[in-house]
């Protein structure tokens, strides 16, 4: 086993001619929970994006869980154990919480091919294991997503993650667009994920969400990566000196 | 565990207040109308819609109108069943009727005696060694027919990215082309009587109940028709999360093919004869029982159930105008508003669920 779950190496996105993303080199540890933060078009989604298969990347490598990998749509990402929960939710409205958790992995109790019947109370039970796993309030899981408020919607994307038994979960502005409480049930579930010792990415750019929740703050600036601070070592001033350009960290001189 | 009224993480919610199932809402409209049918036939005809009035009957309900209010919705309605599962995907069908007209004559003209009244068959379209066929090739071929028509629907929709109502339309006029072309425009006539077996008496209604049936359970039950849903529902996510959309549609149109092909089977042999002006406007009819049974144009909502209701709606307003000895005109106008109503309506129950 090593000690990274995630590592890139020069990870590089050029779309026609834009350097999105130059020289990307990061580390996760296993159960470590590390936030991208960085100003509106310097890199982060892209670098999301390269990891969760959703592009592939000009050049450089992604090694997951000890293994090079090239990853050719969010699917293969998924399957090798990265789950996501992306800025704009991927639920299908007019499905059920069961529905949705599953989707596109259902479980069956006959196979039939694409007429393959249902386990429906398979997947309620396992709904039910994976919402209070990580603590999500739900009123009722038989309800269309549709009647659901923004926060609920929210969690039952996260719990996507935690039905499946995934290696890294990836969360990209989980909370952009919630409530006070909202925004603190979300947060409460980064916390049991901690807790539970699973690694997460956190893509924020509320800076007290994010020395509340993580172990490191990765600073993306005009696509490359400009600070890798511990949380300890640092303070909301230094990280948005980082963001703005007026600082860069040492060993990343002349990156930017 | 959660129960019925206690949700996860202690939050309660009042089971009276859960959104009512829409097919409810659709039924009341079905017991509505027969009741309006019942009282105006009262006033103004002093006639019964729905109760036995003759003296040499002695049944409760005029069983007569009923069943051919079930029989005349019971093609159409077989149509209709397909026709829900594309509008569910968020797609559209306008070339049923004209797969009904093309697979009733081809299967038509494999279905053919040789000799009537003990002369040759006047309305023979092959020789005689094709002819006296068993009932199971002229099935086959008008399957074959409706699924071919289908594949090439949905494989337009999913492979070149036209929109399904391009896509059908064009194969709406390619097939009733294809239908007057078959025969030069005449008819074909005088099948088998195994294959005149298949439509006859109401052999159609247990056809749609059979299929009804079986499609209901397909719709809920397995991951095709899960899959269905969420494609309606948001295409994207149903991308993201793995589903192969692509050939989800193709199965889609195919089996929204192989449908009408199967009314058209039923309908040439209920009728002993096919032409090539057969099941003009069915594409309609059968959009329409679904959208009056709840089907969301916009995908994702809606159910066999819904559908079956719809139809039964659609046959019951028929077979009222012809109560109230209304003209045929009246019947279409009446129609094409109440297609407007359903779907002005379904617009209105999303908005006001949307602000809520």
């Amino acid at each position: 086993m090593t000690e990274f779950i995630l590592e890139t190496r020069a990870l590089t996105k050029h779309y026609a001619g834009v350097h999105a993303l130059t020289d990307a080199s990061f580390t996760l540890r296993r159960g470590e929970h590390v936030a991208i933060m960085g100003d509106n078009g310097a890199g982060k989604s892209t670098f999301v994006r390269q990891i969760t298969g959703v592009e592939p990347p000009t050049r450089g490598q992604i090694i997951f869980d000890g293994v090079e990998h090239t990853f050719n749509s969010p699917i293969e990402a998924r399957e090798a154990g990265i789950e996501t929960v992306f800025q704009t939710l991927a639920l299908a409205d007019d499905l059920d919480v069961p529905s949705n958790l599953f989707l596109g992995r259902e479980k069956i109790r006959f196979n039939l091919g694409p007429f393959s019947i249902l386990d429906k109370k398979a997947m309620r039970e396992a709904t039910l294991a994976a919402l209070q796993k990580t603590g999500v309030k739900i009123p009722n899981l038989m309800n269309t997503i549709r009647n659901m408020s923004g926060g609920q919607r929210q969690c039952v994307a996260i719990a996507r993650t935690a039905a499946f038994k995934s290696k890294l979960v990836i969360m990209d502005e989980p909370t952009a667009a919630l409530g006070v409480q909202e925004t603190a049930q979300v947060e409460n579930i980064i916390r049991t994920l901690k807790e539970a010792g699973e690694p997460l990415i956190l893509v924020s750019h509320n800076m007290r969400q994010v020395f509340d929740l993580v172990d490191r703050i990765v600073v993306f600036r005009r696509g490359r990566i400009v600070a890798n601070l511990r949380k300890e070592d640092t303070d909301g001033q230094d990280v948005v000196a980082y963001i703005t350009g007026a600082k860069t960290g040492a060993e990343f001189a002349g990156a930017a | 565990m959660a129960n019925s009224t206690h949700g996860l993480g202690g939050l309660t919610y009042d089971p009276k207040k859960r959104t009512r199932a829409p097919e409810l809402n659709v039924l009341a409209a079905l017991i509505l109308i027969i009741v309006a049918f019942e009282v105006l036939g009262r006033v103004f005809i002093g006639d019964s819609f729905l109760f036995n009035t003759r003296d040499n009957v002695d049944t409760l309900f005029n069983e007569q109108r009923l069943q051919i209010i079930i029989l005349q919705v019971a093609i159409v309605g077989i149509i209709a069943l397909g026709v829900t599962q594309v509008i569910i995907t968020g797609g559209i069908d306008l070339s049923s009727g004209s797969i009904v007209g093309v697979t009733a004559m081809i299967t038509m003209s494999f279905a053919q005696v040789a000799m009537v009244n003990g002369n040759p068959n006047p309305k023979a379209i092959f020789g005689p060694e094709w002819m006296d066929l068993p009932v199971i090739v002229p099935l086959a071929v008008g399957l074959a027919c409706g699924l071919l028509a289908g594949l090439i629907n949905g494989w337009l929709i999913a492979y070149t990215r036209i929109p399904p109502f391009i896509a059908t339309l064009g194969m709406m006029v390619a097939a009733r082309g294809a239908a007057k072309w078959w025969s030069k425009g005449n008819p074909i006539s005088f099948p088998t009587e195994s294959y005149a077996a298949i439509g006859k008496g109401m052999m159609p209604v247990v056809i749609f109940v059979v299929l009804a049936v079986l499609f209901h359970l397909i719709m809920t039950q397995t991951k095709y028709g899960r899959h269905c849903y969420a494609i309606g529902s948001n295409e994207a996510a149903a991308r993201m999360s793995g589903i192969n959309v692509d050939g989800h549609k193709v199965l889609v149109y195919t089996i929204a093919g192989a449908l009408a092909s199967l009314a058209a089977i039923v309908l040439s042999s209920k009728n002993l004869t096919a032409q090539a002006g057969m099941g003009v406007m069915y594409e309609l009819d059968a959009i329409a029982m679904a959208v009056i049974g709840g089907i969301s144009l916009q995908g994702g909502r809606g159910s066999i159930i819904g559908t079956c209701l719809g139809a039964l709606i659609f046959g019951v307003i028929i077979s009222g105008f012809t109560f109230l000895k209304l003209d045929a005109y009246y019947q279409e106008m009446v129609k094409g508003g109440i297609i407007v109503g359903a779907v002005v309506l379904d617009q209105w129950r999303q908005g006001k669920r949307g602000r809520g």
